[in-house]
């Protein structure tokens, strides 16, 4: 969780990632934010994000975030 | 008078019950539409103001381009602002324009920057009356000579640049739209575009001069490909006219391998260069779909080429800007002002009724750029520098081969950043570049987004351009950043990797 909000911050500088909890909808995260995160947790965590879990639930929050890593991990 | 006013109000007669602006926030019908512009129209003619600029500050809605029509119908002239964008370039504009009035909702009033201008509330004004003879009174006294917008660009000095379109050069384009394409009742467009964006002009006029639906697409779905193709096929959308970046969107994920827009059937693009990448893409995934490569700069409304993709193309090929539209004849000049000859360079020159009238406040600017056609002498006719480099090939299509100001000299030769890109997209493991000159260091640099190294990069470009246009330096992405109108920010890569 820590390293996602630390990955967030590096992307995002400025907001509170350990509070935000609709970061999609408040237009926190940008179209091109989401994308580079994306890159980079498949990095960082040696997953591979498909398309399916490109959608708004698993980007609203670093809680969020960290549950879909921790599930794509243990696939 | 010809007017974008009557082209809608004959469709609305026509189809009053048709859908015309749809998406995530409501539908509303010709009629509603043609309603709520009226009592806009009313309350802005009620300021007194005629002739005059009025700026809307509202997001991509109905009320939005309710709000459009409706600066029309009080006979004034509408620049849409990016309620996104940051402050300090609202507020020049607004310093340029210097509007009569500020059209916005309780909800934007408290983001929009401080002016003198009167602000009127979309909130209230949708709920007055229509005053018909007004508004006829108010048309009576209109030509089609009359301004109907202007569309800020970024100038090269930071100050941003109105170009101004009559209403004139509007519905002369509209009807080479119409007779063209052929846009009909049925016509469903999915609307990438921001409506302070030049393209915009193309799809949300092509709907509403025929009946047909302008469908404003959640810009979040752009972030979400899934979310993007399930609203494409809710809403039913059958044209899609967008910039290739956002076309590249859906390549990127390959999102078409999980779902299809199942009733697209024509596909246009312009604002940038359109990769081979990307249309091979969307072809072997739509065969049945049209492809059309649109090119134009805000100067001539949209568009002043065209082109209908006829064959395939390979990816090191670069898909022609076309033919010239109706009304709107353009030809390449050489740099001593003759006719350039096949296959011979030159910068491009339009003519006709798309053009601009120039730009607000800048008599020299507009001078510079608004110039006596170089061709003839005999009387006064006034033609568009375009400052696009273009050669006309042996099949009689315009082929766009860069900018004139982006041209890079390095080591002696002149090169085309586009050319380099076009090299560099055919590369398996590329799927977004663009290419950057750092003049101090004399440094061509590549940035792109994809899984090839730079050493495969640089190995796959060697086989492709010559030695002069290899990159001597290589930025990889993760993504490549987007401005607000979806193209690559070449701004921002600039500032990342050079200053």
């Amino acid at each position: 969780m820590e390293e996602i909000i630390a990955i967030l911050n590096s992307i995002h500088p400025g907001v509170d990632f350990a509070k935000e909890q609709h970061l999609i909808d408040d237009g926190l995260l940008s179209s091109m934010e989401i994308m580079m995160l994306a890159a980079r947790l498949e990095k960082e965590f040696d997953i591979k994000i498909r398309l399916p879990e490109i959608r708004p639930e698993n980007f609203q929050s670093a809680a969020a975030v960290s549950a879909m890593v921790d599930r794509l991990m243990d696939d | 008078m010809d007017s974008i006013l009557n082209l809608f109000e004959t469709a609305a007669a026509r189809f009053p019950d048709n859908t015309a602006v749809s998406g995530e926030g409501g539908e509303y019908s010709y009629i509603e539409l043609a309603d709520t512009a009226k009592m806009i129209g009313t309350a802005i003619c009620r300021h007194g103001c005629f002739r005059s600029a009025a700026a809307i500050f509202l997001p991509k809605s109905f009320a939005c381009i309710a709000s459009m029509l409706g600066v029309l119908y009080a006979g004034n002239y509408y620049t849409v602002l990016d309620t996104e964008s940051p402050s300090s370039r609202v507020r020049s504009i607004l310093e340029v324009l210097d509007p009569a009035v500020v059209i916005t909702s309780e909800e934007y009033r408290e983001v929009l920057p401080e002016t003198a201008a009167e602000i009127l509330l979309t909130d209230t004004m949708q709920e007055g009356t229509a005053d018909e003879a007004l508004l006829a009174s108010v048309r009576s006294r209109m030509t089609d000579a009359d301004l109907m917008y202007a569309l800020f660009t970024s100038g090269s000095t930071g100050k941003p640049k109105g170009a101004l379109l009559t209403h004139r050069a509007v519905s002369s384009y509209i009807n080479w739209v119409q007779q063209t394409f052929a846009f009909d009742a049925e016509t469903v467009f999915g609307s990438q575009t921001p409506l302070y964006f030049s393209m915009s002009v193309t799809d949300l006029f092509g709907a509403l001069t025929a009946g047909g639906t302008y469908v404003i697409l959640d810009k979040k779905a752009f972030s979400f490909p899934l979310m993007l193709l399930e609203q494409l096929n809710k809403y039913r959308v059958n044209t899609l006219y967008w910039v290739p970046s956002a076309l590249g969107i859906l390549c990127g994920w390959d999102a078409l391998s999980y779902a299809k827009p199942e009733y697209v059937t024509r596909i246009f693009f312009a604002g940038e260069s359109m990769p081979v990448k990307y249309l091979n893409y969307w072809r072997k995934h739509l065969p049945d779909t049209e492809y059309y490569n649109l090119f134009g700069p805000t100067e001539t409304t949209d568009i002043c080429l065209w082109y209908k993709v006829d064959r395939a193309f390979s990816e090191e090929e670069a898909i022609p800007a076309g033919i010239p539209c109706a009304n709107c004849d353009s030809f390449v000049l050489t740099e001593d002002g003759r006719r350039a000859e096949t296959g011979e360079c030159g910068e491009l020159y339009v003519r006709g009724s798309f053009l601009a009238s120039g730009y607000l406040k800048e008599p020299e600017k507009t001078a510079a750029s608004f110039v006596q056609n170089p061709l003839q002498k005999d009387y006064p006719e006034t033609v568009y520098r375009t400052g696009d480099l273009m050669k006309v090939g042996e099949d009689g299509n315009f082929h766009y081969l860069g900018r004139k100001d982006s041209q890079i000299k390095h080591m002696g030769y002149r090169i085309e950043p586009s050319e380099i890109e076009r090299a560099a997209m055919s590369i398996d493991g590329i799927n977004m570049c663009a290419v950057i000159y750092d003049n101090i260091r004399d440094t061509i640099i590549l940035i792109y987004q994809g899984d090839a190294g730079e050493k495969e990069a640089d190995t796959g470009i060697r086989t492709l351009v010559p030695e002069y246009m290899v990159p001597g330096r290589y930025e990889k992405l993760p993504v490549l950043p987007l401005n607000a109108n979806g193209k690559t920010d070449r701004k921002a890569l600039k500032k990342m990797f050079i200053d």
